[in-house]
């Protein structure tokens, strides 16, 4: 029994060791040398680079990636839990339903941030078809901005929080919604005060499925943003390539993963708590 | 003195259901049933499983509309009315409580939907209810951290507490073992006539429907067999349905007789009452009665129930079994 236990787990601990942690000590040891001259580090052993981190100027960054992550996640709770709702009480075609959610992931993420930046910008479907109905004279600024980038974050990890969500309320009694209907509850109070508290496992595995990609994300800042709107991600990036400061770049991811297992450690227990 | 009778039986009609029916895509579930209840009155819809039992009470809550016919409750029609405006409440099969609040908590949740009443109000009516099913003191239960038992008590606690027209009942007893099935029945007899409160009772149980109720509906197929009280019902059935429905039943040359009204004998008791010879083929000792059957001469088997101590017939046998033709059960089909 304990040599079948140790058989099944060596394939995956092996992966993780060689392909995850092994890197993660790779990087541990960037941070904490000096920068070269063309990129690559040197010694000696240094921590300056994580007292950049906590600069005025980069301490914005992280700061600002925090909010628009959150602003994210707070806007895919708020579309995915109606629908995954909708979805889970849905009579008929429930695998059709879910399957159209996950429909996207059939095409690349980069294809479908360029296809929203043809629809957004200024001479895009949406601009074009405004002036051309003379409802605006100047093309409305849609792209290459923050609202832009939170938009092309909720698109993508809607998903993220659908599915969760919809795995929560699909198990859940319907007889508590009659129970709750019966003794007087409008549908809306019964969302609120049986639908909701029952689903919290789910609405916390979607929020941290959401809010840790969010977090990282460099893709959606670096094109929908026009480059504008850095986030950690974008950061993390330019150390290694443009900057070739590899060791603030390492210093910042690890900074950012620590925060990522703080937020995630809180929230588990609180949802322990709820259980 | 007769038209003044018939006015009071009107107007204490709690609830009236006219003609109703409810048709789905491929299945007829309800095929035009009428019945009314009068105030603080415990009465039992019985029947197999798929009979409609089910149906009628989700029509009456408001979970589903009928295909055709009307419900009034304290006079008034509620066709088009959701759940949550009807003045009814339910006891689900499950319970249905719910499991992020405590005990209190799934007390208060229909108090707490009710415009004007005051937070001391609903304390204090939470804690004579839950006094009410003696369940003081688990206030602050979650309902996974209390027995069986005491959810079916909490469940009833929440639905009396609105103080509803009629309680609809799903066989609230099915999920409790026998034995606590039997006591929860005493407990729910005695709280209904002290409340008062008319009780709309579903079970598949006829020993169940027969002990707790004022009056029973006995339903099959979508269909009413026969409305009454228990013994008309248990000695005047209607229907073979409702005969065999309610309790064993023997049908010998047409008549049924129940087995505990036969008497077995090794002499033909010439007593002028009904009798037919048999061989005993088995007799099966259930403690406080023993069952003897027999078999006739035309192949069918009879069944006696004997008081203890009162079988001293051996298998292969040949015995006389008799009883008073007062007795028969006199069914049209």
């Amino acid at each position: 029994m304990k040599h079948l236990r140790a058989a099944f787990l060596a394939p995956g601990v092996a992966v993780m060791a060689i392909l995850f942690f092994a890197p993660l000590l790779i990087v541990l040891a960037y941070s904490l040398l000096t920068r070269g001259a063309y990129g690559g580090v040197v010694p000696p052993w240094t921590g300056e680079s994580y007292a950049r981190v906590f600069d005025p100027l980069y301490g914005e960054i992280l700061y600002r990636s925090v909010w628009i992550a959150g602003v994210s996640t707070a806007l895919c709770l708020a579309l995915g839990f109606p629908l995954a709702l909708y979805i889970a009480r849905a009579a008929r075609h429930k695998g059709l339903l879910l399957n159209l959610v996950m429909l996207p992931f059939w095409t690349s993420f980069l294809i479908r941030t360029y296809a929203w930046m043809f629809l957004l910008r200024d001479t895009g479907l949406i601009n074009s078809m405004l002036l051309s109905l003379h409802v605006i004279r100047e093309p409305l600024p849609l792209l290459f901005n923050t609202g832009a980038v939170i938009l092309g974050l909720v698109y993508g990890y809607l998903p993220f929080m659908v599915l969760p969500l919809y795995a929560t309320l699909e198990k859940l009694d319907p007889y508590l919604l009659d129970a709750a209907a019966d003794l007087g509850a409008a549908p809306f109070v019964t969302v609120w005060r049986v639908v909701v508290p029952l689903a919290k496992p789910g609405m916390v595995a979607g929020c941290l499925l959401v809010f840790i990609p969010c977090l990282g994300a460099y893709l959606t800042p670096d094109l929908m943003g026009g480059g504008k709107t850095v986030m950690a991600g974008n950061l993390v990036q330019n150390q290694f390539t443009t900057a070739r400061d590899w060791p603030f770049g390492a210093a910042v991811s690890l900074v950012l993963m620590v925060l990522v297992l703080v937020v995630t450690r809180a929230l588990m227990r609180r949802t322990e708590e709820l259980l | 003195m007769f038209l003044r009778y018939i006015v009071v039986y009107e107007v204490d009609k709690v609830l009236e259901l006219r003609a109703l029916t409810k048709h789905y895509p491929n299945h007829h579930a309800l095929k035009g049933i009428s019945f009314s209840l009068t105030q603080g009155e415990f009465f039992s819809l019985v029947g197999p499983s798929g009979c409609g039992k089910t149906t009628t009470l989700r029509l009456i809550g408001g979970f589903e509309e009928p295909t055709s016919g009307e419900i009034t409750l304290a006079g008034r029609p509620v066709a088009g009315l959701p759940p949550y405006r009807r003045e009814v409440s339910t006891v689900f099969q499950n319970y249905a409580l719910f499991p992020h609040l405590t005990v209190a908590q799934n007390v208060a949740f229909g108090l707490e939907r009710r415009n004007g009443v005051t937070r001391s109000t609903i304390r204090n009516r939470v804690e004579q209810a839950l006094a009410l099913v003696q369940l003081s003191g688990k206030e602050a239960r979650k309902p996974n951290q209390i027995s069986g038992g005491e959810r079916q008590r909490v469940a009833l606690a929440r639905s009396l507490v609105v103080e509803p027209k009629v309680l609809l009942l799903d066989e609230p007893l099915s999920a409790l073992d026998p034995k606590l099935r039997k006591q929860m029945r005493q407990e729910l007899k005695s709280l209904q006539r002290r409340v008062g409160i008319a009780f709309l009772f579903i079970t598949h149980d006829q020993e169940e429907a027969l002990s707790l109720s004022d009056r029973i509906a006995v339903m099959n197929q979508g269909s009413i067999e026969q409305i009454g009280k228990p013994r008309e019902l248990y000695q005047e059935p209607t229907s073979r349905f409702v005969a065999e429905f309610l309790g064993e039943v023997n049908w010998v040359n047409g008549a049924g007789i129940r087995p505990e009204a036969i008497r077995v004998s090794k002499e033909n008791p010439a007593n002028g009452a009904r009798s037919v010879a048999g061989v005993v083929e088995s007799s099966t000792f259930l403690g406080n009665v023993t069952h003897l059957a027999a078999r006739l001469p035309n192949g069918a088997n009879c069944t006696a129930q004997l008081p203890l101590n009162g079988c001293t017939f051996e298998l292969g046998e040949p015995v006389h079994l008799w009883w008073d033709a007062s007795d028969e059960l006199r069914v049209s089909a």
